[in-house]
């Protein structure tokens, strides 16, 4: 089987030559015929135009040898486009093996022709898919199943399917008795709903549950069709959510971890539909054990698994709240893994291991992959701020990884010890000392920015404080605009702080700044500032060096409401990018958590619907008392007015979730910066490069790079 | 779902295109070449342009990539694509650029039938096997003959395994392999120390076979937190177990027997984890010091904790050494120590390690002077092994039944071995 000797280019007159010459009676069992057959199936991988054989390949279509005719197969479905004409001719081929007494045949048949999207074709597939989808052979009956779903993607197709009916048909496969029939069923049935504007999947009850039952006899795949199609199923009793829940739940055993993380993508849904505390409580502690599974399997199922996990604790922190352990990085761990098990890392440590976790941080920010590094500092930093008893011991860390002199370390620490003296204010200032004498290494925009802040915030502290500025303001032309405005800011609180040491500063900084920088944010502050200081000095003093309010690490937790919608996607592509899909892919549409009687009172609280956020996710501030939802763009239908009486009723439910680690409340809203914070870190500079928190999240890259393909 | 699959060498080269859909062309896979075969930063499996997505798997000298246009299940199609390099392993060996193309055609036939619209279908090897084949006349007689029986495999409720297997001597072997994952700190505590445990199985059974498995397990899932009855001895707690398609879930679910029907050959039966009471095999103490900028000095004791009577083979220990490192002394009692300067370790071999041995090395490493300032980072030192006969969990295999309507008697075999291959390590 050495076929390598094959793999190479050749003409395309020469491969007709040899295709015509060969298959005569001298031709013993056709192999010269296959040998010039595999020459084109290679040129054709290798993108070499081939389509110019068509005439030809038709010609063997009449050749009963399977392996010849798989080929052709092939090279039809991949030039079959090409030639809307000449296409024709395979018809009679094409309508006769679907007639042939072989399934296997069959079913090849029409999944090819349901591959080949042009009018002629899908005309003449019409009677072979009816009868393919009644076929007495499962296997022709599962191919023509997802041939539905192929011809419903091609205009032409999707007119024949509208027409002849299919998608009753398919829905009438739901109910056969094999298996795989039902699981394909069931994918192209999403598929179709997926796709259509007016076709959309809905399951009862009893449907959903004689799904469930086929689970047991499906292949892995379809095993994970049959899960996926269970989101459009709409419990409307608590009970329904916690039956279905404790039927699929066994999944969470099986090997394959896209098995795992659907079957966790549907509890998770369902549990938005669930009452009861301790059926919640046992279905969480179930989803834990599989999800610290997926860490041992390949390292990209592993990557998908982490980000997952990202999401699911934030939504639901009892899940692997003690586990924190399992995600500590190992040194030959991929890239991707480690920054993904840092961010879980954060996000898991509490009081009580927060020294472990710093010992390991600390560790990590020796490495030699510079991302990993700064990332490892950062989160030191963002534990002094999420924990306020460790918060010493994280200053005493950052500063003594200052003292290896490594640039980017000594960056990244100064710009997380600056949100440190934010969270705590006058406590830490001794350090500004250590800080100042890292002044050289300073090259990227937001360490000196940081650095600018501070001086400026601790102007009179600092006794060369306006040394200090006026050395940054020298470049101060060519600094980007994020530093610009830190120095302007800062020189203006200098000013204020000791007039006399930023009287020269200060009308060079403002002539900059207004009359010379192209930048308008850069110009309008300049302006406001010194209005502000001419009109009105006292007023800049209360302005500009007011009490800042303390920051705090709540800004970056997702709101409850987005996770709950972005949970709908766990283990797809949406799940890895913490984004809807339909905010990166075209063609997705937007999904949401469907309204229904059962939606217990906390997801309801925090639901996102067609409509627009619930009330909540506009975060009022906290001395504003809760509004009850109010539908009121909804039209009114009998369901709305119930959920307005129900969300309206006051607590009528226990409240959520009490005494676990969700500490953190929704309501608990003492955090006016809150918004501000998520704010800057969201849009950093220039699409958040070199900005915040989240700069080293995967992201999709932009959508004007569709165009290109 | 998977809109096209490709197949790359290291040059970007294609070795295997098939488009699933029509929303994408061939060319598309010059973007993949550009984006990650050129790029030599690539820091994800996944990328994503636009709306195309592209999943990729380097094995050997290929890229194994699935395309996608829609919101698709990373899980599943990265599962599929470990799944592809699967059963080319069992149809050809090993996936690299030299089998590929000595095999396109066949792959290309493999894919029409494990894919279809992008969706995965039955990729059972078993049930492929049948009908897919090496040599085409078999599949060509396969298939005009026995096409029913094959489209009931490959669709029915067991296709992973076809009833007409028959062996003259029934035998069953099960192998339990644990992966110790351990991470020590400079200190020497224990920071980390759990096992991946794989339960694999090779099956001559004939007919039909019905097997129950048994361990000495207990499984933690639903008792964590409330702690009830006595804690017997002799049983493991496993944190987590999961199963192959084979395995019965509702009735693992209902009262924890593992009971299926299972595959002919080899396959994997469970893979579990536990992290309670782990018996650690090796103890290694380190004293390594800079005395000056131009030197090293390690002294690196090994201590074997298993059982005197069993025996550990290949023990490797790799000893990190400073990139700026020109010359390194080693000296050992047991083994052999060799300094390798392309990887900066010092590689110390033991081909055969007794139980409650010891050994020691000492080893000083000259460097070269640099204007580098950056502190040497010490990456951990890794010890790979495999005991055998030793599990590190303390899992054991209580019996396997077989049931087999002929009511044959059949012979099982158990083994043990626990491993590390990368996973042990010891910070200094």
């Amino acid at each position: 089987m050495a076929d390598a000797k094959l793999f190479t280019r050749g003409r395309t007159e020469e491969l007709r030559d040899e295709l015509r010459q060969s298959g005569d009676r001298r031709d013993k069992g056709f192999l010269r015929k296959k040998t010039a057959l595999k020459k084109i199936v290679a040129n054709m991988t290798m993108g070499n135009d081939m389509s110019s054989l068509f005439p030809d390949m038709i010609q063997c279509m009449q050749i009963q040898v399977l392996e010849i005719k798989k080929m052709v197969y092939l090279y039809l479905v991949n030039y079959g486009r090409a030639r809307p004409e000449q296409v024709q001719g395979a018809i009679g081929g094409f309508l006769s093996d679907c007639n042939d007494r072989n399934p296997l045949i069959r079913g090849l048949a029409i999944r090819t022709m349901s591959s080949i999207p042009l009018p002629h074709i899908v005309q003449a597939l019409a009677d072979p898919l009816r009868h393919g989808l009644q076929d007495q052979d499962p296997y022709v009956r599962k191919t023509s199943a997802i041939a539905v779903a192929k011809l419903y993607s091609s205009d032409h197709g999707r007119r024949l399917v509208e027409h002849e009916g299919y998608v009753a048909m398919l829905r009438d496969l739901l109910a056969d008795h094999n298996p795989t029939v039902v699981a394909n069923a069931v994918s192209a049935l999403v598929e179709i709903s997926d796709r259509s504007t007016d076709i959309s999947l809905r399951l009862n009850a009893t449907v959903a549950g004689k799904l469930v039952a086929a689970l047991g006899e499906c292949s892995e795949w379809g095993q994970i069709y049959i899960l996926d199609s269970l989101l459009s199923f709409v419990p409307q009793s608590h009970m329904d959510a916690e039956q279905l829940a404790e039927r699929i739940s066994v999944r969470l055993q099986h090997a394959n971890s896209a098995v795992v993380l659907t079957t966790i993508k549907v509890c998770l849904y369902l549990m938005n539909y669930m009452e009861d505390e301790t059926l919640i409580r046992a279905l969480e502690r179930k989803m834990g054990p599989p999800l610290v599974t997926l860490l041992s399997s390949g390292s990209e199922v592993q990557y998908v698994g982490l980000r997952n996990i990202l999401l699911i604790i934030q939504r639901r922190p009892a899940i692997l709240q003690n586990e924190v352990k399992v995600f500590f990085c190992k040194y030959n761990d991929p890239i991707y893994v480690k920054l993904a098990k840092l961010e879980i890392m954060y996000r898991l440590t509490r009081d009580e291991n927060v020294s472990e976790v710093l010992a390991e941080l600390k560790e990590y920010a020796t490495e030699v992959d510079v991302d990993f590094v700064r990332k490892a500092v950062r989160s030191i930093g963002r534990l002094a701020i999420k924990i306020s008893s460790a918060s010493d011991q994280c200053i005493q860390t950052l500063l003594n990884l200052m003292q290896t002199k490594i640039s980017y370390v000594v960056q990244e620490a100064i710009v997380v010890i600056k949100d440190i003296f934010r969270r705590y204010p006058n406590q830490y200032e001794s350090v500004i000392g250590t800080l100042c004498e890292n002044l050289d290494a300073l090259d990227e925009p937001e360490a000196k920015a940081a650095m600018i802040w501070i001086v400026g915030q601790y102007a009179d502290r600092i006794e060369n404080s306006d040394e200090l500025l006026e050395d940054f303001c020298f470049s101060f032309r060519e600094e980007p605009p994020e530093v610009q405005l830190a120095l302007l800011t800062a020189t203006v609180k200098l000013f204020l702080h000791r007039p006399t040491a930023a009287q020269e500063l200060l009308p060079k900084v403002l002539k900059l700044a207004t009359e010379e920088a192209d930048n308008p944010d850069l110009r309008d502050r300049g302006f406001m500032y010194w209005r502000l200081l001419t009109s009105n000095p006292t007023a800049a003093r209360e302005v500009v060096l007011c009490d800042k309010p303390p920051i705090s690490t709540e800004t970056d937790r997702m709101d409850k409401g987005m996770l709950d919608q972005l949970l709908l996607h766990t283990g797809t592509l949406g799940s890895i990018y913490h984004k809807n899909p339909n905010t990166f892919i075209r063609t997705a549409k937007p999904k949401y958590l469907p309204d229904s009687p059962a939606l217990n009172a906390s997801s309801r609280r925090h639901r996102i619907s067609p409509q627009g956020m619930g009330v909540s996710t506009l975060r009022p501030s906290s001395s504003v008392p809760k509004i009850p939802q109010r539908q009121s763009t909804v039209p009114a239908s009998p369901q709305a007015t119930r959920s307005v009486s129900q969300a309206a009723a006051p607590d009528v439910s226990p409240p959520e979730r009490k005494g676990t680690m969700d500490t953190e409340d929704d309501d608990n809203l003492a955090d006016p910066y809150g918004q501000l914070g998520d704010l800057e870190f969201g849009s950093g500079s220039g699409g958040g490069m070199g900005g915040g928190y989240e700069t080293d999240a995967p992201r999709p890259r932009g959508a004007e790079e569709d165009l290109l393909f | 779902m998977i809109s096209a699959f490709f197949i790359f060498n290291q040059k970007g080269e294609v070795l295997i295109s098939r488009l699933f859909r029509t929303d994408l062309k061939r060319s598309i896979s010059d973007v993949f070449r550009i984006q990650v075969i050129s790029n030599p930063d690539v820091r994800s499996p996944i990328i994503t342009l636009g709306s195309t997505s592209f999943f990729h798997v380097r094995i050997n000298n290929v890229y194994v990539v699935g395309v996608t246009k829609c919101n698709a299940s990373a899980a599943l199609v990265f599962e599929f694509l470990y799944r592809f390099i699967q059963i080319s392993r069992a149809y050809f060996g090993k996936l690299d650029e030299e089998s590929v193309k000595n095999n396109f055609v066949l792959i290309y036939e493999l894919l029409d039938e494990i894919l279809d619209f992008g969706y995965p279908q039955n990729s059972e090897i078993d049930t492929l096997k049948m009908y897919i084949t090496t040599e085409s006349i078999k599949s060509e007689l396969a298939v005009r003959e026995d096409s029913s029986k094959i489209t009931i495999q490959a669709t029915g409720a067991t296709s992973w395994r076809r009833s007409d297997v028959k062996y003259r001597k029934n035998e069953a072997f099960v192998d339990v392999i644990e992966t110790v994952n351990m991470l020590m700190s400079k200190d020497g505590a224990v920071l980390r120390a759990d096992v991946d445990g794989q339960i694999l199985m090779r099956a001559y059974l004939s007919g039909t076979p019905d097997c129950k498995f048994g361990l000495n397990d207990k499984l933690v899932l639903q008792k964590r937190g409330a702690d009830q009855g006595p804690k017997s001895d002799d049983a493991v707690e496993l944190d987590d177990c999961q199963f192959h398609q084979c395995v019965r879930l509702g009735k693992f679910d209902s009262d924890r027997s593992i009971s299926f029907i299972p595959p002919d050959g080899e396959f994997e039966l469970m893979r579990y984890r536990s992290t309670t009471n782990i018996n650690l095999p090796f103890r290694l103490q380190t004293h390594v010091t800079e005395p000056t900028k131009s030197r090293v000095e390690y002294t690196i004791h090994l201590r074997a904790s298993y059982d005197p009577k069993l025996n550990a083979n290949n023990v490797v220990v790799k000893i990190p050494t400073p990139l700026n490192t020109t010359n390194v002394q080693a000296k050992v009692g047991v083994g052999k120590a060799k300094y390798v300067p392309g990887d900066n370790f010092i590689v110390w071999k033991i081909p055969k390690l007794q139980g409650s041995q010891e050994c020691t090395l000492t080893a000083e490493a000259e460097l070269a002077t640099t204007t580098h300032r950056q502190p040497w980072s010490r990456p951990p030192i890794q010890v790979d092994f495999s005991v055998v006969m030793f599990t590190a969990s303390g899992l054991l295999v209580r019996f396997l039944k077989v049931f087999e309507k002929s009511g044959y008697q059949s012979v099982k075999w158990v083994r043990y071995l626990s491993k590390a291959n990368g996973s042990y390590q010891i910070r200094f």
